[in-house]
């Protein structure tokens, strides 16, 4: 039977804020357990709730980006369950007023067309804190340094049908809500969370199959083989004449193997209700237009930008215009040489080699783009050829200087005489007999292939410096003229 | 509407609240009784009216984010249980 896969994913991405949503603490990473769990945090008798302004301009952003209706009236509800990392008994959460209603994004898919993907709702809620299951005398260790930390948790319609779209997808929300500033979406810092909702279908049908939730997906790889694993295995329990039953599949990326965590409660097990500690939110039009007028350049438009302005391709674009700080890095290499199209080969090959190498980001790179671009315009004036542009750009990465102070120091500059390079050909041509005789006898049409052994041969006694374009002409000239 | 037994047991395992057998049945009276007060009140037509988030007709207030809690780590865990290396210690929540 042919299957149809039905994705939608949720998304928990925590806010860049500096204090957490409901309490004066601190929401930064790493700190020593519960030194920045307040009162508050801890839902001591006594305490309330005050929301934080930036989290809801955070949030508010965050529709705009994906053309969706934002909520004038929001409200802030109760959801009700019990974890000790959950101090008050219910993580407090939006469910029939959400702060951001229907949106949608598109991704842009392999054959080069654009999909549209529906975002249902995006709402705002605290995070709870941390179990540590290590032995500690048989009990559980909590921190709640994260509890209350803000999260939007952004809940895609089923409109995702595979594992590449589904990655597609959160790849174009990863970008979004870097490029607006509202979240650092560190993967591994479990800033931008996702869980994945998978079922499938006989091709052709119109209802849904039942479907599982696999959680807490921390890299966008681990995302692929987990829905991947889980599209097999429902195919495979369907078509042994099994049932697919509702659950949360916990996926672990190391060994690849993903388990059933719990039978899904029931959604009204949860037992909502409005959280009568915290008023509706009302925000007007003047807001929102406030907000508005602050959106950076976001991701599509710069796709579209670079490739009318720069003539980039569908595929350079898509990998240069997706992040910020690479897009900035082009822009300001392209800048300093002025040549978009050999920024960005340089860009795509040599430095994200160097990069990838290193595990390394692109903020990161021990070589500016500034000093890129220095580089980029000693290829463009013929100083050094593409070649030996590489080890200039080696010696940079190690922290040798401009591209002008090594080239300087190691001799690198591009030999343009004539001259010099017509004494090199002679002694090339002098001490190769044999394939100068080759040549000779060669047909004049195959001759221009068995060039490029002369070309490397003067290349190598020139040390590389020997402008190629030229040491080709003076070849095929001296050659051609033995031939006579 | 009204309640039987298991609709009890349920709900006190939600609420993690443990019951007298014998105190079920009067549970359940007492919440149907609730249920029956509820279903009265529904029977009001509110079509034309906008549910209430909240009976003050306000707005909830903002604060700036900044962060004005210092760590009193020491003072909040004085009341625990059971603490080491600054985490709480709770029953075993895992198997």
């Amino acid at each position: 039977m042919q299957w149809e896969t039905v994705i939608g994913l949720e998304i928990h991405c925590q806010l860049a804020t500096e204090s957490k949503i409901f309490s004066g603490a601190s929401t930064a990473f790493g700190a020593e357990p519960n030194t920045q769990a307040c009162a508050v945090d801890l839902a001591l008798p006594g305490t309330l709730p005050v929301f934080n302004e930036k989290a809801l301009e955070m949030a508010v952003k965050f529709g705009l980006a994906i053309d969706a209706e934002i909520g004038k009236k929001s409200v802030f509800d109760r959801k009700n369950y019990f974890y000790p990392d959950l101090p008050k008994g219910y993580q407090t959460s939006q469910l029939a007023h959400p702060i951001v209603g229907p949106g949608h994004v598109d991704i842009q898919l392999d054959d080069g067309t654009t999909k549209r993907i529906g975002v249902t709702r995006a709402h705002l809620e605290e995070d709870a804190g941390k179990s540590l299951h290590e032995d500690f005398h048989g009990m559980s260790g909590i921190d709640l340094n994260r509890a209350g930390t803000p999260l939007i948790e952004i809940v895609s319609e089923p409109d995702i049908r595979s594992a590449k779209e589904a990655v597609a997808y959160a790849k174009k929300i990863h970008a979004i809500v870097t490029a607006l500033g509202i979240s650092d979406g560190d993967m591994s810092q479990g800033s931008f969370r996702c869980d994945v909702n998978v079922s499938i279908r006989p091709k052709g049908q119109d209802e849904f199959g039942t479907r599982t939730e696999t959680k807490n997906l921390n890299s966008f790889k681990f995302m692929e083989d987990a829905i991947k694993l889980e599209v097999e295995r429902q195919i495979d329990v369907l078509e042994d004449g099994g049932t697919i039953v509702q659950e949360t599949r916990l996926y672990n990326g190391d060994t690849k193997v993903a388990r059933s965590m719990r039978s899904k409660e029931e959604a009204n097990d949860y037992r909502y209700f409005p959280c009568p500690d915290l008023l509706p939110v009302m925000i007007d039009d003047d807001y929102i237009d406030a907000i508005r007028a602050t959106l950076p350049e976001l991701p599509d438009a710069r796709l579209a930008r670079f490739k009318e302005q720069y003539g980039l391709s569908d595929y350079d674009a898509g990998i240069l215009a997706a992040y910020g700080s690479m897009a900035s890095y082009f822009e300001t290499a392209v800048d300093a040489c002025g040549d978009a199209k050999l920024a960005a080969n340089w860009l795509l090959g040599e430095v994200s080699k160097y990069l990838n190498t290193a595990g390394i980001e692109i903020d990161a790179s021990p070589v500016s783009a500034e000093a890129l671009g220095g580089l980029l315009v000693r290829i463009k004036d013929n100083t050094i050829s593409g070649n030996i542009a590489k080890k200039v750009f080696d010696a940079m990465w190690n922290g040798e200087g401009s591209a002008d102070e090594v080239i300087e120091a190691k001799g690198l500059k591009q030999v343009t005489d004539s001259g010099a390079i017509e004494a090199i050909v002679d002694q090339v041509i002098a001490g190769a007999t044999p394939q100068v005789e080759q040549y000779k006898a060669a047909e004049p049409d195959k001759r221009g292939k068995m060039l490029g052994f002369f070309m490397g041969q003067v290349m190598k006694a020139s040390g590389g410096k020997a402008n190629p374009g030229q040491v080709n002409q003076i070849l095929k000239k001296k050659l051609d003229a033995l031939c006579d | 509407m009204s309640l039987d037994r298991s609709d009890v047991e349920k709900i006190a395992h939600l609420a993690r609240l443990q019951l007298d057998d014998a105190d079920i049945p009067e549970y359940a009276q007492h919440l149907s009784n609730i249920l029956a007060l509820v279903d009265q009140m529904q029977a009001a037509d509110t079509s034309a009216l906008e549910p209430m988030a909240n009976p003050h007709d306000a707005s909830q207030r903002l604060r700036a984010d900044a962060v004005t809690e210092q760590n009193q780590r020491e003072a909040l865990q004085a009341n625990a249980p059971a603490t080491e290396n600054g985490l709480f210690l709770v029953p075993k929540v895992i198997e």
